[in-house]
């Protein structure tokens, strides 16, 4: 089994008259709360001050999002 | 002409604040669909607490975070004293 | 009523001038998956909704506000001291020669705010599904931006507000679950 990702991919068709150079792998986010259901009490947390920076206080919801131009961004 | 700038403090103390009110606004949203959770309660009202005494402690420092009498005020009035929190 | 907290709920850093960011920022302000569309569309689905959601929605309503705020914080730092040619670099001269350096509700294309992006159907299912879709188009819309900008620090911000609608995204998820009244029950179908 592959391992769980929240980053799933798609495979647009080509053309062979597609005028751009094609991409042919489309990324899409599916963050935490797609899965998660009714959220269970006692679930890990961040500190404070990690909770802050991750925009969320608990780790399960944390899923950050890169930009084109930024390190971190060949994970997504 | 320049006014005067804020010294680091003000920058270290508003990000104290910034943290333990993130807490609790994250809390806060956890609490109204799980109004049951006994731990996540007791941990809200501790950080509320330190909440309280930070703000006191900034205050005395930079002047009033609310008004309409939530905060105190200095003389003379002191509230609409720059800078505004989008200037910082 | 509301009272207003004079801080920012997150830090707001802006890396350079570049007011062309700020064009696509707009987006977020006056747009129909914007801060101020979400705000208005909680805050007035309250008042026909069963009580237990009306705290949840109250709480949510509020903290856009606060990023509404981070918004216009980001715009006004990006476009404070810009030249008349950065603004034509960077294409919001028609933003300028109507409004100056004054934020406006538009959307990134310059379309006004309207209260039809706020839809309020009086269902209550039908009212939260309308927030989960909000919430997860402006999760999107903040992915799309943070594709498009190279500021490190502002990407850090926009992060942030990404995030917060995952995580709304998840409580009115729960707030339908209360009203279904599944939680902690077993399947029954």
């Amino acid at each position: 089994m592959k391992d769980f990702t929240t980053r799933k991919v798609y495979y647009p068709y080509v053309s062979p008259f597609d005028p751009c150079p094609p991409i042919t792998e489309k990324v899409y986010s599916t963050p935490a709360q797609l899965y998660l259901g009714f959220q269970p009490e006692n679930l890990q947390q961040f500190t404070p001050q990690e909770a802050l920076y991750a925009g969320t206080l608990w780790k399960v919801f944390y899923d950050p999002y890169y930009g084109w131009y930024e390190k971190g961004r060949e994970d997504q | 002409m320049s006014k005067k700038q804020l010294p680091n403090e003000f920058y270290t103390m508003m990000e104290e604040l910034q943290t333990v009110d993130f807490v609790l606004v994250e809390l806060t949203l956890y609490l109204d669909t799980h109004p049951n959770d006994y731990d996540a309660i007791n941990q809200f009202n501790e950080y509320s607490h330190t909440r309280q005494t930070l703000k006191i402690k900034f205050e005395e420092l930079f002047g009033p975070l609310q008004q309409y009498g939530n905060s105190y005020s200095g003389y003379p009035w002191n509230w609409d004293d720059p800078p505004w929190p989008w200037q910082i | 009523m509301w009272i207003y907290e004079k801080k920012l709920q997150y830090p707001v850093k802006v890396t350079e001038c570049n007011p062309r960011l700020a064009k696509y920022l707009i987006e977020q302000y006056g747009g129909a998956d914007g801060e101020l569309a979400a705000a208005l569309r909680y805050l007035n689905q309250r008042y026909t909704i069963p009580d237990k959601v009306i705290g949840l929605l109250t709480d949510i309503g509020t903290e856009e506000f606060a990023h509404l705020e981070m918004i216009a914080t980001m715009i006004y730092k990006l476009t404070k001291d810009a030249t008349p040619e950065q603004i034509k670099a960077a294409g919001i001269e028609d933003h300028y020669v109507n409004h100056d350096n004054a934020l406006f509700y538009t959307n990134a294309s310059g379309v006004p705010f309207t209260a039809s992006y706020i839809q309020a159907k009086g269902d209550p299912i039908a009212d939260l599904y309308e927030d989960i879709a909000a919430e997860e188009k402006a999760r999107a819309t903040y992915q799309w931006i943070i594709d498009m900008s190279d500021d490190v620090q502002l990407n850090d911000s926009l992060r942030f507000l990404r995030e917060r609608e995952i995580v709304h995204s998840q409580r009115f998820r729960e707030a339908v679950d209360m009203l279904i009244e599944e939680r902690d029950r077993k399947k029954i179908f």
